[in-house]
């Protein structure tokens, strides 16, 4: 029942076996080893999960993993910098105090990519708005809005590879 | 009165920060271990019945499948308090709550194992199901729980301080009221996850888990699997989040280590969502009356208090959380006559245990209430009145609660400033309101859950060459960040940089002895056994230094990784070369530290009688805060809208005011969801209804108000570096000041939680009928 398909995540293509039930998030976090991608419901409800297709934020625990071949994946590991550099979004959630527990943290930071590729400058509504599918218990969310603010702010100003 | 600190009061970034942004942080559920099994549990369709048979030969013929344990195999009762000990690893004879684990599989893959948890037949004996505490009470000589509580309560406690009943008669204001909390979880992100590997040649199991107490859960495995703490090593990775619901051990635990021994290959057990809601141990609904009587001045002069917790099917953290709501009615503020009659009621749901303030959040809700209802009643201010009422350093309760120092004067002044409360409260237009709460929590705990009173805390560092300076210690960072703040207190301890210290902890072998994660413990117990750890380098060090720059050892200080001569600041030499010196002399260098809370103050020790009210809530040290809160009630739909939070809080000397940021923040939203949207739906047959994150609404960043903290200026010189808690004193007031409120955008006075829209909506439509009928 296993096929070989091909995904690209992180600009490297993965040859992996699966089956047409399987969801991206264990193929990502089981078969590739990707264990940045998060699950902490399984059921679309809390965000943790999400990875970025062609640039847009996806819920990992409900995309059927054979439904991404062909697309581009992106992943919490592959937002830092050749150079091992943090990402301008990653280094704001860490300077700022985003991160607690840092479970939601991958999920929230691939979302805050995702918002701030569209728009670097993001009013506070549209941060809250755009984070608002992804569930943080620990830090009450603003350091969040801050962090991305920040990000938003260093992006446009000194932009990013 | 800040001390002259370099590294206790710095916002320094998480230790783990970069990891976790990266996503190379490891929790358990990220392990992988050669020849790893995967472990599922088979759960009851009844939340009351008799098991008759378990029959899993089909389960164990199915291919992949490794294994299968149930109840019988590991009977031994373990419990986080030990004298109320009544849970089982996997059900015996009896399930008591829906869904409870009735065995567990272990196959070679996730599938498998769920696939043949299908093949297990379980026979059932459905009992009635009691979901509600006084129905329980009420039918008990007929539906019984547990054999051992014939009335079906774990344990009910009546405390007298005083003479309340005289003290009432004598006031001039008193008023009586009923408050109902709801069932609450506390949705950490993480879901309980354990991988154990048992080795058969040594007899060694080594367990990784998300948990916040490594050393309870030690000592529970070696209860339930029968083998000796010396055999059993527990690990904690980085942990998703616990509020206390990974504050004792979890079936996960317990099914991965027996099917990991029985198998001899290392198996994990990872729950879902579901999972999580069906094990729960989150906050106790409360069910409270609540009585207090003021003077004619205002002055608080008794406090009766009445409280039905509804436990769940067992007893967990439940005889804890019990007198602790009796202990919270002391503070903060000066009750002088006080009575409490408590019990701990068994229900067929899942557990209640310890959430995020345990046994403060719901007492707190009724007293801010009501003292915001009788500060009307005198005509005065809320504020005037939790002024005038508030407890000094040095208060001492009738209960014998000793408040060593405290700013809660300052915090309700801080609050009251910033968010020009007494400008607005009672003069907002209808449907807009500003609210008023109080609260404190315990720092640091004096009791263990056994009866032991050997050290809570061990610190041990580790100087040399090749690490630097190391602390030691099997503390649990859950998220919280007790890693970065051990190492700032111990780089202040010692003069160097925090980011130059290392710590080792979450790890039973390799870290010394620590209680766990839980009753806003560990900054103040590891402060102290830090303090402790590092004079002993310190002192060594100083002798070195001394002979290397030329003068005495007691001349030295050291500071900012120097050590100067405190007389002729010339004579200086960095701490690295010092430290070469000694090592490649001496060796490495160690300092072990210990803190033990100050016990028997319970104890009347010259008549040997245990005194009331003995230890529970006793804490070396308290936390202080209050919050205003403004909301806009949406008078059409019922929605409130949260516009501002006004914080301010004594948290002692912060050692990291950023992270005691983010515990505040945090806190407050935590908080909020209570109030507002959570809760837990519990159908007649005892299933719940919205066991999932769609249907249970914790708060999201729409959710998000604006929010101002502040930590006020603090300093409690008993304390080690000056500290106390933040991280649960926080919640305390968010409840009740939103309830207040809410009174002062329309006039209710909500009673029971979550106050939802549908709630608000009937009580404007009853207060409408009302005004007509009296206006008739
Ligand atoms: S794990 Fe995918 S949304 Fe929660
Ligand atoms: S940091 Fe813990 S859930 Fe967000």
């Amino acid at each position: 029942m296993k096929q070989l398909i091909e995904l690209t995540i992180n600009n490297r293509v993965y040859e992996v076996p699966v089956s047409p039930k399987d969801l991206l998030a264990d193929v990502i976090r089981d078969k590739v080893g990707l264990t940045g991608t998060k699950k902490g419901c399984g059921q679309g409800d809390c965000g943790a999960c999400t990875v970025l297709i062609d640039g847009n934020p996806v819920l990992s625990c409900l995309t059927l993993a054979i439904a991404c071949q062909g697309r581009k994946i992106t992943t919490i590991e592959g937002l830092v910098a050749e150079d091992g550099q943090l990402h301008p979004i990653q280094q704001a959630y860490v300077d700022h105090g985003a991160v607690q527990c840092g479970f939601c943290t991958p999920g929230m930071i691939l979302t805050s990519k995702a918002l701030l590729d569209r728009n670097p400058k993001p009013s506070e509504e549209e941060i809250k708005r755009g984070i608002s599918g992804n569930i943080c218990r620990c830090t009450g969310y603003k350091k969040i809005v801050e962090a991305i603010f920040a990000a938003g702010e260093t992006i446009s100003t000194e932009g990013v590879k | 009165m800040n001390k002259d600190f370099t590294q206790v009061g710095r916002s320094v970034p998480r230790k783990d920060g970069p990891l976790k942004v990266k996503g190379e942080a490891i929790y358990t559920g990220d392990m992988v271990l050669p020849r790893m099994a995967y472990g599922k549990i088979k759960r009851s369709p009844y939340a009351h019945a008799i098991i008759k048979k378990i029959d899993y030969s089909k389960a164990l013929e199915m291919p992949g499948v490794l294994a299968v344990v149930t109840g019988d195999e590991a009977p031994k009762k373990w419990g986080i308090v030990p004298q109320t000990a009544n849970e089982v690893a996997l059900a015996v004879g009896k399930v008591r709550f829906y869904n409870e684990g009735v065995a567990a599989v272990a196959a070679i893959d996730e599938e498998t194992a769920e696939a043949a948890l299908d093949l297990i037949e379980v026979e059932y004996e459905p009992l009635p199901v009691l979901t509600d505490p006084f129905e329980s009470m009420k039918r008990a000589n007929e539906v019984c729980i547990h054999e051992d509580a014939p009335d079906n309560i774990l344990h009910a406690g009546d405390q007298l301080f005083g003479d309340p009943d005289k003290a009432f008669a004598e006031c001039t204001y008193v008023l009586e009221r009923e408050f109902h909390t709801s069932y609450v979880n506390h949705a950490f992100l993480e879901p309980h996850t354990s991988l154990a590997s048992y080795d058969t040649q040594s007899g060694q199991l080594q367990l990784w888990s998300s948990t916040q107490v490594p050393h309870y859960l030690h000592t529970q495995l070696s209860i339930v699997l029968e083998m000796p703490m010396s055999k059993i090593r527990v690990t904690v990775p980085a942990v998703g989040g616990g509020f206390g619901g990974k504050g004792e051990a979890s079936p996960a635990d317990f099914c991965a280590a027996l099917l990991s021994r029985k198998i001899g290959r290392p198996v994990r057990v990872a729950f879902e969502r579901s999972e999580v809601f069906a094990t729960n141990k989150g906050r106790h609904p409360c069910h409270m009356k609540m009585k207090i009587g003021l003077d004619k001045d205002g002055y608080i002069q008794a406090v009766d208090f009445d409280n039905t917790l509804d436990g769940g099917a067992y007893a967990g953290w439940g005889i804890v959380v019990m007198f602790y709501t009796a202990s919270m009615i002391h503070l903060p503020y000066k009750v002088p006559n006080a009575r409490a009659n408590v019990r701990r009621v068994y229900t067929n749901k899942p557990t209640c245990g310890a959430m995020r303030g345990l046994g403060g959040v719901q007492p707190r809700y009724a007293m801010e209430c009501m003292l915001d209802e009788m500060a009307e009643m005198i005509g005065i201010s809320p504020y005037e009145l939790k002024m005038k009422n508030a407890v000094e350093s040095g208060y001492r309760s009738v209960s014998n609660l000793h408040v060593p120092h405290t700013e809660y004067r300052k915090c309700l002044q801080t609050a009251a400033e910033r968010s020009g409360y007494l400008e607005k409260h009672g003069k907002l237009p209808f449907g807009k309101g500003i609210g008023l709460a109080g609260g404190y929590y315990i720092s640091g705990t004096a009791y263990t859950l056994y009866q032991s009173y050997k050290p809570h805390t061990t610190v041990l560092i580790r100087v040399d060459t090749e690490g630097g300076a190391t602390v030691h210690c099997a503390a649990a960072d859950i998220g919280q960040g007790c890693n970065t703040v051990m190492a700032q207190m111990a780089a202040e301890a010692l003069g160097i940089r925090y980011e130059d210290v290392h710590v080792v902890s979450g790890d039973t072998e390799l870290g010394t002895f620590d209680l766990g994660s839980f009753a806003s413990r560990l900054t103040y117990a590891s402060g102290v056994a830090i303090k402790d750890a590092a004079k002993q380098i310190n002192d060594k060090l100083f002798e070195v230094a001394a002979g290397m720059v030329g003068c005495r050892a007691d001349q030295l200080e050291v500071k900012d990784c120097r050590f100067y001569s405190k007389f002729e600041p010339k004579k200086t030499i960095e701490w690295a070369k010092v430290v070469d010196v000694y090592t490649n002399s001496v060796g490495t260098l160690t300092g072990l530290g210990h803190f033990s809370p100050p016990r028997l103050k319970g104890i009347d020790l010259t008549r040997g009688k245990r005194v009331q009210g003995a230890n529970i809530g006793h804490s070396p040290t308290f936390g202080f805060s209050c919050q205003i809160w403004e909301v806009d009630v949406d008078l059409e739909t019922g929605k409130i809208r949260v516009d501002k939070v006004t914080e301010a809080g004594d948290c002692g000397q912060a050692v990291n005011p950023m992270s005691v940021d983010g515990q505040v923040e945090g806190s407050i939203l935590f908080a909020m969801g209570q109030a507002l949207y959570e809760e837990m739906k519990v159908a007649p047959d005892g299933k719940i209804i919205n066991a999932s994150l769609h249907d249970y609404k914790v708060p999201t960043a729409m959710e998000l108000p604006e929010i101002d903290t502040t930590i006020v200026d603090s300093y409690d010189p008993t304390a080690p570096f000056g500290v106390k808690e933040s991280g649960e004193g926080p919640v305390q007031p968010t409840i009740p000041a939103i309830t207040n409120a809410i009174y002062d955008a329309i006039g209710v006075r909500f009673t029971d939680l979550p106050i939802t829209p549908e709630k608000v909506l009937k009580a404007l439509k009853e207060k409408q009928e009302n005004q007509k009928s009296e206006g008739r």
